[in-house]
């Protein structure tokens, strides 16, 4: 097997305050490269939860993670942040995609950020990523003239924009028609293995999940089974 | 191509085009009327200055003490002491002792110019009518070193008092009053009662009615002679290069010959601070309107802040740090303060233009003048610095809120 490209040792979260509220309790697990894996569960199981957490979006009460061998427990919010702009990407369900920016300018963001790639490569690789979506045409639309199923696809491709390792999705076909939602999937399975990406996604649809190389499953925030 | 945080700032305030654009007049508003109004206090200020140190002396020597004079044995003993008791001054006439002596001292000094002037008061009459003026004794040879009356004379010269020593100069308004005119004989009557015709050799209109309608000028010697204060000066008036180093000098005359003297600063040590205090006033009302702006510009972004909370965490999610967010919202503010600037500048300038158009008829003048407008490029950059800093202000607060969102907390509720 490869290098786990995120691990996770006795992950918790809890929530502070009168009543404390645990999330995720005591969650191990190790995601590889070209391994698609999929975190299902009854709504408040903990799956989003996990997921936020191995996006370095939340930290862990307790417990260990390393991205990459790295361990991220210790780390600075710039240095998390640095982190998810260069080695991750997150598809919600949701496409969430800024209003004011045309599609291919949403894309462009990441990167632009990132500041690796000079202006005009940064356009042609969004260019890419959109041809390569099926989106050629809908660059420079703005979100509200995009059909759902094209707008997760734009939210995928500004997941892709930095060429991260570990994609982090978040019910990404929670929200879009069965032929949408059918072409999403099939996107994030091939990024895993065409691609050699790591994909973790968290869902209720027991197909997606039953597609997936493994299948995490959740209840009261704690890992069940595989 | 523009930045990427201003890239977005701008496009947060363009999604918002009305609320941007109110915010924005604000500033401009607020940039317009500051250049307006401290133009015209700094125009006003100007002119009153200028006027002040134009048409009344630098300094001026009195014939009086600012302190009583020491009695021989209180300068014999100086630390001793002494009670002098009973001291009754002599009866005396009045004036500068010796002023030919201290003329002489003062003009040792290149920079400065001294004339010897004796005042009084005088009755003025011509066809039945009398007019208590003030008679002002000069040596016209010197009087266009010390004074700029020959400026504002409308007929005849000061000149002419050199020829005909029997003459007199007065304000157009005293010989309208009296029906006069130049080359007639008036009859000048002193408090002594000594009585003298003097020929009107010129007239001055300076615009200042109670000027015009009070000063007389004749020559020294037949003033002193119907005073009855002859070879005496009660003031000797001084013009210097450089004014405002008048308040030294007249420091150092007065410390060397011991007669009051006084710098112009100093006689209008009222009006001065008056200035002051009319200043402050102005900059903190110019100010306020700056600082109602900078609440408009608070509330744009504070809305842009909270209507974007789901923007600013996907922002973070993708890997934005809490200080690039806060940058953005910074930068709202700070294009609305440069935008406002921008527009705010011509229109101050054209305001100011207007207003350069305007004539009024003040109190105390007699002919309509244009509004004193001074502009300058300090006031432009004061402008510009007061309008950027209240919009990054304004800024601070709603980017400091914007940097503090917490992504997960805004993910948890959008699912």
């Amino acid at each position: 097997m490869t290098e786990a490209m995120i691990e996770a040792e006795g992950l918790t979260r809890r929530l502070a305050g009168e009543v404390a509220v645990t999330l995720v309790e005591d969650a191990s697990l190790a995601v590889h490269r070209g391994e698609f894996v999929a975190i299902t569960g009854a709504s408040g199981s903990g799956k989003s939860s996990l997921l936020y957490l191995l996006g370095l979006l939340d930290r862990p009460t307790s417990g260990q993670l390393w991205l990459h061998g790295r361990e991220t427990a210790t780390l600075e919010e710039d240095a998390l942040a640095g982190l998810r702009l260069a080695e991750l990407g997150f598809v919600f369900q949701f496409h969430f995609l800024l209003p004011e920016f045309s599609a291919l300018e949403n894309v462009m963001l990441p990167m632009r950020r990132l500041g690796r790639l000079p202006q005009p490569e940064i356009a042609a690789r969004a260019a890419e990523l959109f041809s390569s979506l099926g989106l050629a045409g809908e660059a420079k639309k703005l979100p509200r003239q995009l059909s759902g199923g094209q707008s997760q696809r734009v939210a995928i491709a500004r997941a892709l924009a930095n060429d991260p390792l570990l994609i982090l999705a978040d019910e990404p076909t929670g929200n879009l028609d069965t032929t949408a939602s059918a072409n999403v999937q099939t996107i994030l399975m091939d990024l895993a293995h065409r691609y050699d990406r790591a994909v973790v996604v968290v869902t209720h649809d027991r197909d997606f999940a039953a597609a997936a190389d493994r299948v995490i499953v959740m209840s009261d925030g704690r890992i069940r089974g595989e | 191509m523009i930045g990427l945080m201003p890239g977005i700032a701008l496009k947060h305030l363009l999604a918002r085009r009305r609320q941007s654009l109110v915010s924005l007049s604000g500033i401009v508003l607020g940039v317009a009327f500051f250049l307006a109004v401290s133009a015209l206090m700094q125009g006003s200020e100007n002119d009153f200055i200028r006027r002040l140190v134009d048409n009344s002396p630098h300094i001026t020597i009195q014939d009086e003490f600012r302190n009583p004079r020491l009695q021989p044995v209180e300068q014999l003993y100086p630390s001793g002491a002494v009670e002098v008791r009973r001291v009754k001054p002599l009866t005396e006439t009045r004036g500068i002792r010796g002023y030919p002596q201290i003329l002489e001292g003062l003009r040792t000094e290149p920079s400065l110019r001294a004339s010897p002037v004796l005042a009084g008061q005088a009755l003025v009459s011509f066809a039945g009518k009398d007019i208590a003026v003030s008679l002002n004794g000069m040596i016209p040879a010197e009087v266009n070193d010390v004074s700029t009356i020959q400026n504002y004379m409308t007929a005849g010269n000061v000149d002419a008092l050199t020829v005909n020593p029997d003459g007199i100069i007065l304000g157009d308004a005293l010989a309208r009053k009296l029906s006069l005119a130049l080359g007639e004989n008036v009859t000048v009557t002193a408090p002594t009662g000594e009585v003298h015709t003097f020929k009107i050799l010129g007239l001055f209109h300076t615009g200042r009615a109670d000027y015009d309608n009070t000063q007389t000028f004749a020559d020294l010697k037949r003033v002193q002679a119907l005073l009855k204060r002859l070879n005496r000066a009660n003031t000797i008036i001084m013009k210097l290069d450089d004014p405002q180093r008048a308040h030294a000098v007249a420091d150092g005359i007065e410390r060397r010959f011991g007669y009051k003297t006084v710098s112009w600063q100093e006689a209008n040590e009222d009006l001065m601070s008056t200035l002051t205090t009319r200043n402050i006033i102005m900059y903190t009302v110019v100010s306020a309107v700056l600082i109602v702006a900078a609440f408009g510009i608070y509330n744009v972004i504070s809305t842009v802040v909270l209507e974007k909370q789901r923007d600013i965490a996907i922002l973070k999610s993708t890997g934005f740090r809490a200080r690039d967010i806060r940058r953005i919202f910074l930068i709202q503010g700070l294009l609305l303060g440069f935008a406002g600037s921008a527009l705010g500048l011509p229109f101050g300038a054209g305001l100011m233009l207007v207003l350069m158009q305007v004539r009024l008829k003040f109190p105390g003048s007699s002919d309509p003048v244009p509004l004193p407008i001074d502009w300058n490029w300090p006031q432009f950059a004061i402008a510009v610095a007061f309008a950027m800093g209240a919009a990054l202000c304004a800024g601070l607060l709603p980017a400091r809120k914007a940097a503090s969102v917490q992504p997960v907390d805004i993910l948890r509720g959008a699912q």
